[in-house]
């Protein structure tokens, strides 16, 4: 991981310099190991800032969402699983793909610092990890643990290591743990009863703050006016919302993404109340390979989703709401 | 002895203006009865229909929302109820998911000729709604003390 910060560092500052980019979007340091933060570094002086560790998690293809109207040329650090979403966000004309160079950089898998903490372990000061352990040395000793149970829960399911668009590469090709089925946890909430799933939404979503993070660190949910924030919606309110509300908030996020999420998992990382809010969208995900045959958004540029499309023997409504789970 | 008040549901229809709708005056005009519960409101094709409308009635008190379009193939735009199967087959699949009573959303297809059918399934679907009751679940998902 060292190395390859290294190399990010010395490319970042080549391309710089030599003018073919204004600005790159990376990760800066944080005040500690695990708080790096996503930032935009115009100016070669500010790039030992710029840092690449277990803890960059954040998806960054989605603030060149703001830059489209932009004519100056930035360059973006990107996961194998973030370029997904940068195909996505190219398919729907919402970058600029001339005045982006993407750099794919090499990952094996993030870490989940709640999940560290969850251990008892504070004081953190470095964190080193292999394949499979993690070092962790906080100002109270060192510990070490199963990489497995601290990673990310998007990592948990990891996609593999090929980045699906890129202009170059950095880093050598790392390996990524084995990927755990994905639909797991959607499938054990579909064989409960309809009671059961009740009381587990319940209890999930009653925790909501509303903070809007899901939808804000979403790669795919990119209207310049959410609905959300519409004041002739009628549904714009935020802290005198509700509780029905917050109930339509959850299925509509997850329902203007279906077909276009790329199962990136942001919504849930970023999720201060640790909502699992990636299972409404890998349901949606789960359904369309179902109903219309397997589909994987930003897969490929320029192509056309399930819900933009149709076919002459669809499954009927009735005929899904008739079968549905248990009653 | 205090009464026992008869549970009167409240039912949004969204009819298609170039089918649905017209079955439904067609119903009304052949003097076939529905029930007075069912609210109808016209939307110009059932592709219209976004899946906030019908998350809004049920919030406005809606026990059961029904979607009435064009049979597959027969739409006036071409492809607008090709559409709306495919999202509404989501959008229904989601809400059972969450774990709401799954009778509560319907789509049904009626064309203008079809007077018997639309009273048939507005009969059928009100029926099924006052077996399952009043709406209560999309409201309290969010916990209240």
């Amino acid at each position: 991981m060292q190395g390859l910060e290294k190399k990010i560092k010395d490319r970042a500052s080549e391309l710089l310099q030599s003018g073919a980019v204004d600005g790159i979007i990376g990760w800066e340091k944080g005040q500690f190991e695990y708080d790096p933060t996503p930032a935009v570094f115009t100016k070669e002086t500010g790039l030992d800032n710029l840092c690449y560790n277990n803890f960059c998690g954040a998806n960054l293809s989605k603030y060149l969402v703001g830059k489209i109207t932009s004519d100056k040329k930035f360059a973006v650090l990107l996961k194998p699983c973030d370029t997904y979403s940068m195909n996505q966000l190219i398919t729907e004309h919402r970058v600029n793909r001339s005045n982006i160079y993407i750099i794919g950089i090499g990952c094996n898998g993030h870490l989940n610092v709640e999940k560290i903490k969850a251990q008892g372990i504070s004081g953190i000061t470095a964190v080193s990890a292999s394949d499979d352990h993690v070092n962790i040395s906080t100002i109270y000793g060192d510990s070490k643990l199963a990489k497995k149970e601290i990673l990310l829960g998007k990592c948990e399911v990891c996609r593999g290591n090929v980045h699906v668009i890129f202009d170059e590469l950095i880093g050598e090709e790392l390996q990524t743990p084995k990927p755990d089925d994905r639909f797991e946890m959607v499938a054990k909430l579909e064989a409960m009863t309809a009671e059961e799933r009740f009381k587990f939404w319940q209890g999930e979503l009653s925790r909501c703050i509303r903070c809007n993070a899901c939808r804000n660190a979403c790669p795919a949910c990119t209207c310049r006016v959410c609905v959300f924030d519409n004041g002739r919606s009628g549904i714009e309110a935020k802290a005198n919302a509700s509780e029905f509300e917050e109930q339509m908030f959850h299925i509509i996020r997850a329902f203007h993404v279906a077909a276009r999420c790329t199962d990136c998992g942001e919504c849930s990382r970023v999720c201060p109340e640790n909502i699992p809010l990636h299972l409404l969208n890998r349901k949606y995900v789960k359904d369309i390979n179902e109903f219309y045959g397997d589909y994987q958004a930003g897969d490929i540029a320029e192509q056309r989703n399930p819900l933009v499309n149709f076919g002459d023997d669809d499954i009927e409504p009735t005929t899904v709401s008739d079968k549905g789970g248990q009653k | 002895m205090q009464e026992v008040k008869e549970f009167k549901p409240n039912i949004v229809a969204f009819c298609c203006n170039w089918c649905s709708y017209a079955g439904a005056d067609l119903a009304g005009s052949s003097r076939l009865s529905y029930p007075a519960e069912v609210k109808i409101i016209r939307v110009p094709c059932s592709g219209r229909v976004n899946p906030m409308f019908i998350l809004k009635a049920f919030e406005k008190g809606a026990d059961g929302v029904i979607i009435c379009g064009c049979h597959p193939g027969d739409c006036h735009y071409n492809t607008g109820n090709f559409y709306a199967r495919r999202r509404m087959a989501l959008l229904y699949s989601m809400l059972d998911f969450m774990g709401i009573e799954k009778g509560r959303t319907r789509v049904e297809w009626v064309s203008a000729a079809e007077g018997a059918k639309f009273a048939n399934v507005m009969n059928k679907f009100t029926s099924d709604i006052i077996e399952l009751g009043e709406c209560v679940k999309l409201g309290d998902i969010r916990c209240k003390d």
